[in-house]
């Protein structure tokens, strides 16, 4: 048979078995099966290309095969379910740096000879994308491993400077296009690009990572399409475009869940510019004890938790747990509602969530448990904020206003476990608290849950 | 006729295939979604090899060829591990009290 015939044969099946990945991905049931599927096709394209009559030679490719899948093996046993954003960040990164030098690689032997139009523009685009993949994922990773810190970084003339370094690339670029024999240029788009993804990244705050993580997603995507056409590869295609509609898809998700356009997000330098809500409430917020919570609980049928990231941050997954048993064992039903924003990427508070053995059939989306919310007993705020903030229905001065938030307080009595009443994130005060109906229980959201689930344990 | 225009035609196609597949991913799934989708975009993991195995002459050649064929595979490995250990955690309750 024609090598090339199926060489292209297997990449069919693998662009297939891909497909099936992601379907599969729609159900928790099938998803494990569906990852299965997904690596397999990876594996059957890679053999199937060894077999290449291109590759003379395969001690370089065991060497970088060897290093690539030790680390990618340490990594990903080691990272706990909180640091998955920090280790997604780091995965785009390199996978974004690796196509740039497959795309490198392609240029270096061919830059003399007269690159057609397509070529020249696919890589043209490549280096940019990974280029600012690259950089900007590793600002990312920084910021969500708290190596750099989470706050939008500002200085002056900043919007000037990549004003004008956006200005260089576009005009390199075209120089490159008419003349892509100059290495020169290919080589200041590049260096360029990975400085662009460096400034693009470090003004957006640690709460806008979700995404920023997103959108990163999308460019590896994208990068790995371009690529396809730099090199004639058909299956880069194929593969490109649907994790390049992932990341879009998933990016617009997020910023409406925070009713906020994309660039406002990348390039609104978010916190730089808070209004003083001068409004002081002098109601009073009513504290309450453990022990009358624990009573609240004990006579509650149905309880709606919502989980904030603050939950993760005092490691209090595996106590709400114990918590969750208790109630269902005293005849309560449980849901978990969840805020599309309430991790630190698209749904990592669900996998926080299962990490601690909660069924996930009782994590619900906030526009499912929304309409139940008036039959609800008990609401249990821990570790949430600003996703519970009915501000953001109806006051029009709230720089929250129009975000979708979850309607706790029409729950019949809400507890919320906070440390103070200090304004959350985006520095607004939560009216929620001075409600009639809304009790607060002081102290560290774990040691609260510890105390509620030895009360339950002594009646 | 341009065989070009045989990959813009897969492109096109490809992304309305992605619309429609990603989608249909609820919200419980969407950090192993990205991670997933993160391990694919290592496919240039294919292109890598045959740019590391093409026999490289040069310092270049050789470190671009090894370091895409390690970043990519890190990329393909680290994601589809992670992903299948995140998948691991999703259970459904047996029993109301279990």
């Amino acid at each position: 048979m024609d090598r090339a015939f199926f060489l292209n044969f297997v990449y069919i099946i693998s662009a297939i078995l891909f497909a099936f990945g992601l379907k599969f991905l729609g159900s928790p049931v099938s998803a494990r099966k569906g990852n299965s599927l997904s690596s397999l096709g990876m594996l059957l394209a890679v053999l199937a290309t060894l077999t290449s009559k291109d590759i003379i030679s395969f001690q370089w490719i065991v060497v970088g095969m060897f290093i690539g899948a030790g680390a990618g093996i340490f990594v990903a046993l080691r990272a706990a379910m909180t640091q998955i954003p920090e280790m997604v960040a780091l995965l785009h990164g390199c996978g974004g740096l690796g196509s740039v030098f497959v795309d490198w690689s392609a240029y270096h032997n061919t830059y003399s000879m007269n690159l057609s139009l397509v070529t020249s523009v696919a890589l043209y685009l490549s280096i940019l994308i990974g280029g600012v993949t690259f950089t900007g994922s590793l600002v990312a990773w920084g910021k969500l491993s708290e190596r750099i810190p989470g706050k939008p970084l500002l200085f002056t003339g900043q919007r000037w400077i990549n004003i004008s370094i956006v200005l260089a690339i576009f005009i390199l670029g075209i120089l490159f296009i008419l003349n892509p024999q100059h290495y020169a240029f290919f080589l200041i788009i590049f260096g360029l690009s990975l400085l662009l993804g460096i400034l693009l990244v470090i003004p957006i705050g640690g709460a806008d990572m979700p995404v920023v993580i997103s959108v990163l997603n999308s460019y590896s995507g994208l990068v790995a399409c371009t690529t396809g056409f730099v090199i004639n590869n058909i299956l880069l295609i194929v593969v490109g475009s649907l994790v390049g509609a992932n990341g879009i898809i998933l990016s617009i998700i997020m910023c409406k869940a925070m009713n906020r356009s994309l660039t406002n997000v990348l390039f609104g330098g978010f916190g730089a510019v808070k209004k003083s809500s001068a409004q002081t409430t002098q109601k009073e917020a009513k504290p309450i004890s453990v022990e009358d919570a624990a009573l609240i609980l004990e006579s509650a049928k149905s309880v709606v938790i919502v989980p904030g990231y603050g939950l993760a941050v005092a490691q209090a997954q595996h106590v709400v747990n114990e918590l969750c048993k208790q109630l269902e064992n005293n005849g309560c039903d449980v849901k978990f509602a969840i805020h599309p924003v309430a991790g630190r990427m698209p749904g990592h508070m669900n996998v926080l969530l299962a990490e601690a053995s909660i069924s996930y059939d009782q994590l619900y989306e906030m526009d499912a448990v929304n309409p139940l919310m008036e039959t609800v007993d008990v609401g249990i705020v821990i570790g949430a904020n600003d996703v519970v903030n009915p501000a953001a229905r109806h006051d029009k001065s709230s720089p929250i206003f129009g975000m979708p938030i979850i309607n706790i307080d029409q729950a019949k009595t809400v507890l919320v476990l906070k440390r103070s009443l200090k304004p959350g994130f985006a520095g607004v005060e939560n009216e929620l608290f001075y409600y009639d109906n809304v009790r607060m229980l002081f102290g560290d959201a774990k040691e609260s849950l510890q105390g509620l689930v030895s009360e339950f344990k002594t009646k | 006729m341009d065989p070009l225009i045989y990959l813009f035609f897969i492109l096109a196609l490809s992304i309305f295939l992605g619309f429609a597949l990603i989608t249909k991913v609820p919200p419980l799934l969407h950090t192993p979604l990205m991670s997933e989708a993160n391990a694919i975009s290592g496919i240039t993991l294919i292109g890598a090899v045959i740019a590391a195995g093409s026999g490289a002459h040069s310092a270049l050649t050789i470190f671009l060829g090894v370091s895409s064929v390690a970043l990519t595979t890190f990329n393909i490995v680290g994601g589809y591990l992670v992903t299948e250990r995140m998948l691991k955690m999703f259970k459904k309750k047996t029993s109301p009290n279990g």
